[in-house]
């Protein structure tokens, strides 16, 4: 009996405790932006340790791109890349090239930005024992093969390509010709490191620090970063608002929902499912720019079926069978634009997109699909399976709108059907594994605005991102005819004719360009997205 | 009693190396994690081999179970992709996890049992009809249905509350989401005490007590109340785990950073040592809640004795 008194007290009092709590507790916390000219964005949890080198998705890019800047910047309007900590960098064959830094700029611990500091990050990112996952950026640079071999043990620790000249000066040689090279150097993985990050590097990782317009003034991973403006940034881009408080969403619905409800200023991914209201509910405080994003459907050629000379007018028939337009308009809200050629719109024409270049094998055009597929042998196992990852974005959504379209096209309700993988490691995984028995979703997300990155990295026999091992004597050949030449101009016109034996094959049907879109509250403006579809924080203006 | 709870936990070391055992293979069978690592393109091999040796995956899945289990009696459960311990990871995610379900069972046990002590005492009349009908109402929605109602209405609507709970997670901002999290629980408790509290008004010893004189209250609480709560407590008891576990939709709707959302983002990245990291600790939780359940009967009860 007295015990059950007793149970039945405590409960209360921790009723009541409870209460209390709940009636204090609730009051504190503030609005969107706490402080003046603090902005709140959503962010996501980086999946790799936020190393420069490590770093290969958008999450994790957005801190870098607040924090870091390299030798090059890419223009947040074109594309281009321009000087940034580079001086100069000089060469006369496309191979040897000469770097000099620019003088007066420190890390945000007051430590000087040298040539060491470049050529200890590349040695540090190149290197196999430091497992990171960008390493094959310093693949073009002599020596890779011996701190980075294919198997076995590392023999050598530094690149032998990178030599420190003095203070301000490195030179690099690379292992064969590449003109674009100078250009690559805007990447995040080439970005110069302090010390600290050697001789502490947990220290480091708990609190990055970097020689951009901003420096981190907390960190508490999985939830929430707070960057401050350095004050003493001495470059032209200074971060035109006080700071930005990166805020980690499980779910862009809630973010959104949290922008609405006026507790979040800027959403950088708006879900599909908002595309409906996001101009009633924002109206003109929602953008959408062209983003360095193409998807495309890839096959698998080393299954024989899709490896002869039929299978290829198979594939154009299937690329025919496809109403993008309809798609993009009625999925994507216009998020997204037909694709018409391999690259980006975000390249402009100068720097290689060409507008219509896929011609009329990526119109839709239902009766010529279905005599070509009919041409061709018809589709391969007598049914097409698109094989995609549900876990994330609307893949399930265009899959069997793609199939839809396919089905209407060749008048047989059970052509083309989804086939979907439960996670993106796992698809990632039976691709790697060669499981692939018919088309499977490609996207490529650019890593520098070049025409090289959207055709070598997806084309070239045996690059790393081609997955469906597509080989071609003829495309390979004009790629290194191109990377030799040392005049832009020719280089990207030799790009094209490669990508055209992209297109004569059909070695990867095009979907559409993809767009970057946010939105954002009515404290920001002078709100832009980057062609990487980030948010370029520094000029967003909060009042 | 003291032999009773020592038989108990003996008893959960089948249990807890079954249970880690299969939750083991579950994301084993899943694949190779490392090559969702390198975003939209292969891992390359040199780099992957590398990964997989400091992850320990090179090895064969006996070894890496034992290896693992071996490293979680020390204390150690491993690393996440991202590189923080997953200890560090739980330190953060299950207090906040806690504090919810603290919320949750709190508004189980106020709301649920009062409201199944008023309808079971005035059974048929129209309070007992609109609560019969209101918990059938509330059983039948979807969780997710309730949470971003609630959220839409309360955060952006009304704008009482934020529709986002912020990294803190005070008990404060739990107080919506965990009367999401608890609602479908909620109506169930006050279905079982409402139908235990009708069965027993009718037994002898509330005639006795009645007849002997004793006030209403009295009856109600001493001798009708506590003879009605050992189902309750026993479902209660079992939903604490269930809570804890199943909290991922109530997480994911109001982006609490806590046990559910690591378990989500551990499967997508089929992290295997966040996942059973976590999934050991629920199985723990839920042992114990059970157990901590059956010592409770002892108490509600005194005819029961544990030997």
């Amino acid at each position: 009996m007295r015990s059950a008194t007793h149970a039945r007290g405590a409960v209360c009092a921790v009723v009541v405790a409870l209460a209390a709590t709940a009636c204090g507790g609730g009051g504190g916390s503030g609005g969107g932006g706490g402080e003046s000219g603090v902005l709140s964005s959503s962010w996501g949890d980086p999946q790799n340790p936020l190393e420069p080198a490590n770093t290969n998705e958008v999450q994790g890019g957005k801190v870098l791109d607040m924090i870091f800047r390299g030798l090059k910047k890419y223009d947040p309007k074109t594309g281009n890349a321009t000087d940034m900590l580079a001086q100069k960098i000089d060469t006369s064959d496309s191979q040897n090239f000469t770097i000099t830094v620019k003088d007066g700029w420190t890390f945000s611990n007051g430590e000087k930005v040298t040539a060491k500091s470049f050529v200890d990050a590349w040695n540090y990112g190149a290197s196999l024992r430091n497992n990171q996952k960008n390493a094959y950026f310093f693949g073009y640079i002599q020596g890779y093969d011996k701190v980075h071999p294919a198997g076995g043990s590392q023999s050598a620790d530094t690149l032998s390509g990178l030599k420190v000249v003095d203070d301000r000066t490195f030179t690099v040689r690379l292992n064969q010709k590449f003109s674009g090279f100078p250009d690559t150097l805007g990447y995040a993985a080439f970005a110069p490191l302090p010390q600290s990050f050697f001789t502490d590097h947990a220290g480091w990782l708990a609190q990055p620090v970097g020689d951009g317009p901003y420096r981190i003034e907390s960190y508490t991973k999985g939830s929430q970063m707070s960057l401050k403006k350095w004050d003493g940034y001495p470059g032209g881009d200074k971060a035109q608002n006080a700071g930005v408080d990166l805020k980690v969403y499980t779910d862009s619905d809630t973010a959104y929902t949290d922008l609405i409800a006026g507790n979040l200023d800027l959403v950088d991914d708006v879900p599909a499912s908002q595309l409906k209201n996001v101009k009633s509910d924002l109206g003109g405080r929602y953008i959408n720019t062209p983003a360095g994003i193409i998807q495309t459907l890839a096959f698998p050629y080393y299954d024989s079926a899709w490896n002869n000379s039929g299978a290829q007018k198979v594939r154009t028939g299937l690329s025919m069978a496809i109403n993008r337009k309809q798609i993009t308009d009625t999925i994507f809200q216009n998020t997204r634009t037909p694709a018409t050629d391999w690259t980006s719109p975000v390249l402009g024409t100068d720097g290689g997109f060409k507008e219509g270049l896929c011609g009329s094998a990526c119109d839709y055009n239902p009766a010529e699909a279905k005599r070509l597929i009919r041409e061709g042998g018809g589709l391969p196992g007598g049914q097409l399976k698109i094989t995609y990852n549900a876990d994330t974005g609307s893949h399930r959504m265009w899959v069997d709108a793609v199939c839809n379209s396919i089905n209407n096209a060749l008048g047989n309700d059970k052509a083309c059907v989804g086939n979907p993988v439960g996670t993106f490691a796992d698809f990632r995984n039976q691709i790697g594994q060669h499981k692939m028995t018919g088309p499977f979703r490609a996207g490529w997300q650019m890593d520098y605005p070049l025409i090289q990155n959207f055709l070598q990295p997806l084309y070239y026999t045996d690059a790393s991102s081609n997955d469906g091992k597509w080989s071609d004597k003829d495309f390979d050949r004009l790629v290194d005819q191109a990377n030799a030449q040392t005049d832009t101009a020719k280089a990207v016109s030799a790009f094209q004719q490669a990508e055209e034996v992209v297109r004569d094959n059909m070695a990867a049907i095009p979907l559409w360009y993809q767009n970057g879109s946010a939105g954002y509250s009515e404290r920001l403006s002078n709100v832009a997205l980057n062609p990487f579809s980030v948010p370029v924080y520094n000029e967003i203006k909060v009042s | 009693m003291g032999r009773y709870v020592v038989r108990r936990l003996l008893q959960m070391i089948p249990v807890f190396v079954g249970a880690t055992l299969l939750i083991f293979l579950m994301v084993n069978v899943m694949g190779d994690p490392i090559a969702g690592l390198c975003g939209e393109r292969a891992c390359d091999p040199a780099t992957a081999a590398q990964l997989k040796k400091e992850f320990g995956l090179d090895k064969p899945v006996w070894r890496q179970y034992l290896t693992y289990m071996g490293n979680v009696f020390t204390g150690d459960f491993g690393t996440a992709f991202n590189g923080q311990p997953v200890t560090e990871l739980m330190s953060t995610a299950f207090p906040v996890t806690i504090r919810l379900t603290v919320v949750a069972v709190v508004f189980e046990i106020v709301i649920g049992i009062t409201l199944g002590v008023v309808t079971g005492l005035r059974r048929g009349r129209p309070v007992d009809t609109g609560v019969l009908l209101a918990t059938l109402v509330v059983i039948s929605v979807p969780t997710f249905v309730t949470g971003l109602l609630l959220q839409l209405l309360l955060g952006v609507r009304w704008g009482w509350i934020r529709p986002s709970v912020s990294p803190d997670a005070a008990f404060g901002e739990l107080i919506v989401p965990g009367l999401v999290l608890a609602s479908v629980s909620l109506a169930y408790v006050t279905r079982l005490t409402r139908t235990s509290i009708a069965e027993n008004k009718q037994s002898d010893y509330v005639r006795t007590a009645v007849a002997k004189g004793l006030p209403r209250r009295r009856v109600v609480t001493r001798h009708l109340l506590r003879n009605s709560l050992i189902p309750v407590v026993t479902f209660i008891g079992t939903d604490i785990g269930a809570l804890m576990g199943g909290a991922i939709v109530t997480e994911r709707i109001f982006n609490i950073h806590g046990v559910g959302y690591q378990l989500y983002q551990g499967i997508l990245r089929q992290n295997t040592q966040t996942v059973v990291g976590f999934v050991t600790v629920l199985v723990l939780v839920f042992l114990v809640a059970n157990l901590l359940v059956d010592l409770l009967y002892a108490v509600l009860d005194p005819r029961i004795r544990y030997a």
